[in-house]
């Protein structure tokens, strides 16, 4: 177990050095560049020349590079040209917000998903499975953002029930020890501030985990209905097995593989659905700040932060496939 | 899953959850008991800004988001009046300047303390000059010091402030070593307001670190800006709000916001949507498109005495637009009012010259070019270009305070031009990040929309920024033009009015473009909000609004 561990973590390398290349090439290949749209109407070829000399973007490529590649190596991500502060810190001060949103999409996405899906192939061929197919063939298909503006619309705006942006509502004093705001409430026991801080996940969480849910949805009920004409199943049944083990044990858990591959591929997804999700929301964390850096051609912020979202969407399947050998034990032992 | 594997899955269940129970409270709560006001009424005005402040040490600041805040916590030596680009005295009771424009003695106003309760005395207002102009290395870098820079001409030895000599506490005498004659307008910038130098010092607000990539913000432009303003920073939660609250020593009376948050929202939509909800109190820069919905939910809507240009710009580096005929055809062609109605928000100023009626300079003498398609047709035939093809460059993705829906202005522009024989090539192309730099960068433009927010009650902020040299924007030189403007701006004082009239006549006579129109910018509030101080140079200080 320990060793897959450790060489996956070093095929971490020469992924971080091709990625770091890609993004350096793609980020300069842009049209326009970062001086322009700091200067806006103030641009003069003057000052923008002073800008780019100052920036090193006047030197050759392979310098830059050379010199990017060096900071990277001492975990020097560089500064936000829009804030000014290190993206590194910038990152870890927003994370905890998408992780907080990621993890209620997901609880959202699997507590339904799997029940559904679940629902679906036991009942394969009657309103509740038709309906489940619909439900996630609508899931997939609507665009997050669209999904999260309705929601928004209706929820927030129109019954007023949900707060309409923002992680938090702005008069709500509160301490943060941790930056995640559910977590600080309980931790310093403002609870008032961690009810707060959760009814602001609640709307952005169910437009993030639409689609997750659907896909999960989608690969349970596949799993199930083909676990449950397996021949193992029809033996136990035949044993007079208890039918809620034979549901749990049998089915269940030897369905679960696939979909918790799944599971581990839409954590991907959900990072990438948190740049509309957040920005529609204005929900502070790397999202929506991805989103504003594109627009200010926010160079280093760009480039360090799919950096690092490209670790953490590879440790995250790292977790996953370790989880595995939690649930197949014959994996286990194979390790 | 056995009975067992259930006992398995719970035990760590309620292991969290004992946990979590057990862990409650055992970080310190660090929130005041006064929570939402001691008497239960509303004391707190929250605020959407579009974006975050570049920083909160206004002096590296230029935009809009950053000195919103700064005008809260910081005054300058020179406001303005309430509701005016007028220069009227501020934390500078009055000042007096010598006849050859070089020394100006600054009265101060006595007994204000900065935020970290040191004085605000004629000492500190030379530690400003002199910080200022002493800033090198990054600090002295464009990107940051743009306004002092802009006003002085440079920092260090290009500087045209000399020294600074504080006579007695309350008296300030600074002197310049060349004149600079919109000092006293520029004073009222955000980015010269006066700072604590002993908040200065501790916090190393001049030790900007970053080399060679983008300059890091500094401890003190973090978190402690220190002004003698109405309200004292407490809070910048990074990406989420910026709090301010009362300063309890300020001089005048704070009414009844006792606490500011500005909230960031980058949304336009998602900004009206909050306003709707009641999470906040009021947003600025309305899209004109809301303006009739919110005003019919009740909302109170503020226009902006208009401050800015909106101008269709001509490179007279390409030909025919080099033919004096042909811009003036031009300009008969387009139909400003018509425009203005169905473009443009309601209350748009039509413009004659390229500056608003709001500021010092304006000529009522100025040729003027009335919308006449027939009389047009004669100039063209006249300048032997009946069939006129021509290349329009417009932006788009973007909404300026000039310039809220570029296409449709575009569109109402060249269907103008079509009207009188000129085929128009549309050239669109995204504001961020190319727009500026093909018009202003590069010789491969025709016609163009474009425009400008004042910084302050000045005519050359206009146009010099636009015509005071020989530009790739314009492509033409001509000595008259920029003689004329260039003697208004060192124009002795007195005097300076009617040359800046005189250089706008010079202007329009040339006719470089065409200035459209300054359309107002709209806020909004909730209609709970009381006497919101509404400015053209956007020097909006809470502490005189009160509740309903």
């Amino acid at each position: 177990m320990l060793r897959l561990v450790g060489q996956r973590l070093l095929l971490l390398i020469p992924l971080l050095l091709g990625l770091s290349v890609l993004l350096f090439a793609w980020v300069r290949a842009l049209p326009g560049g970062p001086v322009t749209a700091m200067l806006g109407e103030r641009y003069t070829p003057e000052a923008a020349a002073a800008i780019e000399a100052e920036m090193g973007l006047d030197q050759p490529l392979i310098v830059q590079y050379g010199k990017y590649l060096l900071r990277l190596l001492q975990g020097d991500l560089g500064t936000s040209l829009r804030s000014g502060r290190p993206v590194l810190e910038e990152f870890v001060n927003r994370f905890p917000a998408t992780i907080e949103l990621t993890v209620v999409a997901l609880i959202f996405a699997i507590g339904i998903g799997i029940p559904l899906g679940y629902l679906a192939a036991r009942r394969a061929g009657t309103v509740v499975d038709h309906t489940a197919v619909v439900v996630s063939l609508v899931g997939v298909t609507v665009p997050v953002f669209f999904l999260a503006f309705i929601l928004k619309y209706f929820f927030a705006v129109e019954l007023g029930w949900f707060p309409t942006s923002g992680r938090m509502s702005p008069t709500m004093e509160a301490t943060h020890p941790t930056n995640f705001y559910v977590l600080d409430g309980i931790l310093t026991a403002e609870w008032d501030a961690a009810w707060d801080a959760l009814v602001h996940l609640i709307l952005p969480g169910i437009a993030l985990g639409t689609i997750p849910l659907a896909i999960i949805a989608r690969m349970t009920r596949a799993a199930v209905s083909e676990v449950q004409n397996a021949d193992y199943v029809r033996t136990a049944r035949a044993k007079g097995i208890r039918p809620a083990r034979l549901r749990t044990e049998h089915i269940l858990r030897n369905a679960m593989l696939p979909v918790l591959t799944t599971i581990g591929l839409q954590v991907g997804l959900l990072l990438s659905g948190a740049v509309l999700t957040e920005t529609v929301f204005a929900f502070s964390g790397i999202g929506s700040f991805l989103a504003e850096a594109v627009f200010n051609a926010d160079y280093p912020v760009l480039q360090g932060f799919v950096l690092l979202i490209a670790v953490t969407y590879a440790l995250v399947n790292l977790l996953v496939d370790v989880s595995y050998g939690l649930i197949d034990p014959r994996l286990r032992r194979q390790q | 899953m056995r009975l067992g594997s259930l006992r398995r899955l719970g035990a760590p269940v309620a292991l969290v959850a004992a946990g979590a129970v057990a862990l409650s409270g055992c970080v310190a709560s660090e929130r005041g008991e006064e929570g939402s006001g001691g008497d239960g009424g509303k004391d707190t005005f929250v605020f959407a800004a579009s974006a975050e402040p570049s920083t909160l040490d206004p002096a590296f600041a230029t935009d809009g988001e950053s000195f919103r805040v700064a005008r809260q916590i910081f005054e300058g030596l020179v406001g303005v009046e309430p509701g005016t680009a007028e220069p009227a005295p501020l934390l500078a009771e009055d000042w007096d300047i010598s006849d050859d424009g070089l020394e100006y003695t600054f009265h101060l106003v006595e007994g204000v303390t900065f935020h970290d309760g040191t004085d605000f005395d004629a000492e500190a207002v030379c530690a400003n000059f002199d910080r200022w102009r002493d800033w090198t290395g990054l600090a002295a870098h464009e990107n940051l010091s743009y306004y002092y820079k802009a006003v002085f001409g440079g920092t260090g030895e290009d500087s045209k402030y000399d020294s600074c000599e504080a006579t007695d506490a309350a008296t300030a005498v600074v002197t310049l070593n060349a004149p600079v004659p919109e000092l006293i307008a520029a004073l009222s910038l955000p980015s010269l307001s006066m700072q604590s130098p002993t908040a200065l010092e501790e916090y190393g607000a001049d030790d900007v670190q970053g080399t060679e990539d983008a300059p890091q913000l500094t401890e003190y432009g973090q978190a402690h800006p220190t002004g003698t303003g109405p309200y004292k920073f407490v809070e910048w939660a990074s990406g989420e709000s910026v709090t301010l609250e009362a300063n309890e020593d300020y001089r005048d009376e704070i009414l009844d916001v006792k606490r500011i948050i500005f909230t960031t929202i980058a949304d336009g939509t998602a900004r009206r949507q909050a306003l709707e909800a009641g999470d906040i109190d009021g947003y600025d820069l309305v899209a004109p498109a809301d303006v009739a919905a919110l005003e019919e939910a009740g909302f109170t809507l503020h226009n902006r005495p208009a401050f800015n240009i909106l101008y269709l710009g001509m490179n007279q580096a390409a030909e025919p637009l080099d033919d004096p005929l042909v811009r003036q055809a031009i300009t008969h062609a387009i139909d400003k009012e018509g425009l203005a109605q169905s473009t443009l928000p309601e209350g748009t100023e039509i413009a004659t010259q390229f500056i608003p009626s709001t500021v010092m300079g304006y000529s009522e003498d100025v040729a003027t070019y009335d919308y006449d398609p027939e009389l047009a047709m004669d100039l063209l035939e006249q300048a032997g270009a009946e069939d006129l093809e021509i290349e329009f460059n417009y932006p788009t993705e973007v909404s300026r305070p000039y310039m809220p829906d570029p296409a449709a202005i575009f569109e109402a522009i060249s269907a103008d031009l079509e009207e009188v024989g000129i085929t128009v090539t549309a050239t669109p192309e995204p504001w961020s990040p190319t727009y500026i730099d093909t018009i202003q960068g590069g010789e491969n433009h025709g016609l163009h929309l474009l425009g400008w927010t004042g910084d302050y009650n000045d005519t050359y902020n206009f146009i010099g920024t636009f015509f005071g040299s020989k530009s790739l924007e314009w492509g033409f030189d001509d000595a008259e033009v920029f003689e004329a403007i260039d003697d208004a701006r060192n124009a002795p004082l007195e005097e300076q009015e009617a040359a800046y009239q005189h250089a706008n006549e010079v202007l329009m006579d040339f006719l470089p473009g065409v200035p459209i129109a300054s359309p107002v910018p709209t806020l909004v509030v909730a209609s709970d909000v009381v006497d919101y101080p509404i400015s053209p140079v956007q020097d909006e200080v809470y502490h005189t609004i009160t509740f309903e």
